[in-house]
């Protein structure tokens, strides 16, 4: 395979753009790209769903999805006891079975990060070494709608506090307003943020919030100024917004990140969030990642589902397949 | 993040589909199929032959063969049905058979798509999503029209032809079929039709349907046979004959019925043109590209097999094309995750194999999916070639298989001549995010179906037909109504 270039956000974008990201610069590299058919997408989508999955890559693509989940609340009424359920949940998803996969990460607001930590215990840790991260979300998230300060200092908080890995919105009113450039500074600016004192940084989900979005084009531009600033992952939705993940708009941001490793080398991460419930669906994307960027990104650093209901759905699933019948929902422990 | 390409190649056992195979259980064929005449099951005269599947080579039926004779008795048990029955039905009657036809399509949806993918090779999800579908909306389409046949645009009261000799192709057997029978009947007329050897079960089943559907004995016939029952029914007392296949078949029906009172309309061969521009969606119409040719195996006549694209983006295009062919999957076809299913007859393959070797031997150069061949069974790798000037043979004969040939242009004058350089008008596909430029292109282009921003899209309310060797008169819509039609008397 390719070798892939670590390069600094800046450095990412001054490779592509052939100079600095000035607001100009980014328009006319933005406005550049090539646009999007939504009814030939909307039919690439549906095509994958029509793919049949069955026995063995039933169960294999199951567990697939398992270990891709991150574990989300994010509720006005999050508690300590909530989130410690949840940490219990993701230790043991199914106390029937321990050999069930667990999910890659929780995904907590900032102020919950020690909480999960705490309650993840020795199992925290990398999921691509079989552990749990613990995701934060930030920069006044959901509506990313206060001063850069703010955010930052939101940022620092959830980084100082532990978190593995921060989800931050992009100020929708500001790219739709074609104020690229401060989209890309803010981007950046908390990027710089995740860094650690040790030298590591927390990984960088960017939301894009994809049904503000409302069209292709945007998307399609909103997920370049993303990964042009530095962020490791593009993510859909906050799940606070209607419609959250589809597949069309996941299928145009895994041809974002292939024509970025086409182009850099580099693998970008993918993570619809919101409105994905069955595991049906949820196989309807691994099948999407799987043909049109290919198998290696169905890892936990490359690709994630932001959902909380998917996790049980998946385990009636499991269950059907290892026993032969179906059982009901409280055959599954909620969290 | 430090562990960039680690995993990469290893994970290699998701695409790996399954089996997902469509249960052949729902189908039950007879041994032996005879002759649908008269509303009734009779012997062939001819020597029968053995229809087969062509992924596996394995026989599926022994068919009958009709000579001159069960012609001649299949025309007249039509023209009985035309004078006695079908003539003096009102139309709104004629409606209800149609609409009865089509619901019953519906109901044996899954028995005719497994039918179709076993005779065929063609891949299920084709004949499930796109075939069977298709067949159940041109027989609702036509099922509307019967009552209505004053605003078909021959004033009032226009009359039927009488009985039509109907020869259809093997690449979409039952959808042909529809396309042949539903604008018939709708418009009062009586059909014999002959489908091809290759592939007549769905029409035999189609002939259960109408029994099912309680049509008047006579109202539809089915001969089966090769190109000699074919030719004796244009030979035969039809007033019409109607023809989708080769333009060499083509020229002969056109020869024999000259000079007669016989009308025709013929749909031919095609080579069409794609043509992408460097302002197009570019992932859009890559998938364009990959539906355009080799949706059922390129076995289509409005197939877009020559791909003309802006040289300003060849190299990224046909790059990203071959990217997306590795993803394609040929097996077998009634597995669901199929994507590329059998070549239909040995004969087709050897054709195929021929014209792409002669397009290496002209000097184009060929690329081929890296795909494992199964070793029963006809089949052919989805292939590409580029380097091909409009000289070769590869970007001027019909290939009919699936076999793209990449041209390239510099601009749009450039790209319509190159389009139009073809003795073939059937269809053509534009491809660019600029609507003005997609219009300007469209309106010089001698094609008779032109697509933008897609490709292989039918509607039964669409007019589909051909200029020059592609043929003559229009199938569905209005127009594919007029073709079974005369002004009434005055």
């Amino acid at each position: 395979m390719s070798t892939a270039q670590k390069l600094a956000p800046a450095a990412r974008a001054v490779a592509i753009l052939g100079g600095d990201a000035t607001d100009r610069a980014l328009r006319l590299h933005l406005e550049g790209l090539s646009r999007v058919d939504a009814v030939g997408l909307e039919q690439r989508a549906a095509g994958f769903a029509t793919r049949s999955i069955k026995t063995t890559s039933k169960a294999a693509a199951l567990d697939t999805v398992i270990g891709l989940i991150d574990l989300t609340t994010l509720e006005g009424a999050d508690t300590p006891g909530k989130v410690r359920s949840l940490a219990a949940k993701a230790r043991t998803p199914d106390p029937g079975d321990l050999a069930t996969p667990r999910p890659a990460a929780l995904c907590v607001y900032g102020d919950m990060v020690g909480v999960a930590i705490e309650a993840l215990g020795g199992l925290h840790g990398d999921p691509d070494d079989g552990r749990i991260a613990v995701a934060a979300v930030a920069t006044a998230f959901p509506s990313g709608r206060a001063s850069l300060a703010v955010k930052l200092a939101d940022t620092r908080d959830a980084v100082a506090a532990g978190a593995d890995e921060i989800d931050m919105v992009i100020d929708r009113g500001a790219f739709l307003a074609g104020r690229y450039g401060q989209v890309f500074e803010e981007i950046l600016a908390v990027k710089e943020a995740c860094a650690r004192p040790d030298g590591t940084a927390a990984s960088l989900k960017v939301i894009l919030e994809t049904g503000e979005l409302a069209t292709y084009d945007a998307v399609r531009r909103a997920s370049w100024l993303a990964i042009l600033a530095g962020a490791d992952f593009i993510k859909t939705s906050t799940g606070k917004v209607q419609p959250a993940a589809t597949l069309p708009v996941t299928v145009l941001m895994l041809e974002v990140v292939r024509d970025w490793h086409r182009i850099t080398g580099e693998r970008i991460g993918v993570k619809p969030a919101g409105g994905i419930r069955a595991s049906k669906d949820a196989i309807r994307y691994l099948i999407a990642v799987a043909e049109t960027v290919g198998e290696p990104w169905l890892a936990p650093y490359l690709f994630r589902f932001g959902a909380s209901g998917l996790l049980n759905d998946v385990l009636l699933q499991r269950q059907k397949l290892r026993t032969g019948h179906y059982s009901g929902p409280d055959y599954v422990t909620i969290d | 993040m430090s562990k960039d390409i680690q995993q990469a190649g290893e994970e290699r056992r998701f695409l790996d589909y399954a089996p997902a195979p469509e249960s052949r259980d729902i189908v039950r064929l007879r041994p032996s199929y005879g002759l649908f005449i008269d509303g009734d099951w009779v012997d062939g005269h001819g020597a029968p032959f053995t229809t087969i599947d062509p992924s596996t080579e394995a026989p599926l039926a022994e068919i009958a063969v009709a000579d001159e004779a069960d012609v001649a008795l299949a025309v007249a048990a039509a023209r009985r049905a035309y004078d006695k029955v079908w003539s003096r039905m009102p139309g709104a009657e004629r409606g209800k058979y149609l609409f009865r036809i089509a619901r019953l399509v519906q109901e044996r949806a899954r028995e005719l798509a497994v039918a179709e993918s076993l005779d065929n090779g063609k891949p299920i999800k084709e004949s499930r999503d796109v075939d069977v579908p298709l067949v159940a909306a041109w027989f609702f389409y036509y099922a509307g029209w019967a009552d209505k046949l004053d605003y078909a645009g021959l004033g009032a009261s226009p009359r039927a032809l009488g009985v039509a000799g109907q020869v259809i192709p093997w690449n979409f057997p039952l959808l042909m079929l529809a396309w042949k029978i539903a604008p018939a009947l709708a418009a009062g007329n009586t059909v014999v039709l002959k489908p091809a050897e290759t592939t007549p079960l769905t029409a035999l089943l189609f002939a259960d349907i109408c029994r099912q559907a309680g049509l008047p004995a006579g109202v539809v016939n089915i001969v089966t046979g090769a190109g000699e029952t074919g030719r004796a029914l244009v030979r035969a007392e039809v007033d019409k004959v109607a023809f989708t296949g080769s333009t060499a078949v083509g020229r002969e029906i056109a020869k024999a019925i000259a000079g007669t009172e016989k009308r025709a309309t013929l749909e031919l061969g095609g080579k069409a043109a794609n043509i992408v521009f460097d302002d197009a969606p570019i992932d859009q119409a890559i998938e364009g590209v990959v539906n355009g040719i080799f949706f059922n195996q390129g076995h289509v006549c409005c197939a877009g097999s020559r791909l003309l694209v802006q040289e300003s983006i060849h190299d990224e295009l046909v790059d990203r094309l071959k990217q997306r062919l590795t993803t394609l999957r040929l097996g077998s076809p009634l597995d669901k995750n199929t994507d590329i299913g059998a070549i239909n007859s040995a004969e087709q393959l050897e054709r195929i194999r021929r014209l792409s070797e002669l397009g290496e031997a002209e000097g184009a150069e060929r690329w081929s999916a890296p795909c494992a061949i199964p070793e029963q069974g006809f089949w052919f790798a989805p292939t590409i070639f580029t380097n091909v000037s409009t000289s070769s043979t590869i970007a001027r004969e019909e290939i009919f298989g699936p076999v793209l040939s990449v041209l390239t242009f510099r601009t749009p004058a450039e790209a319509v001549a190159k389009a139009n350089n073809t003795p073939y008008g059937l269809s053509a596909g534009i491809w660019s995010d600029k609507g003005s430029k997609i219009l300007a292109v469209a309106d010089r282009l001698r094609a008779g179906v032109i697509w933008a921003n897609t490709f292989n899209r039918f509607d039964p309310a669409s007019p589909f037909g051909g200029y020059k060797e592609s043929g003559y008169g229009r199938e569905g819509g209005r127009h594919g109504l007029t073709a079974y039609l005369k002004a009434g008397a005055r």
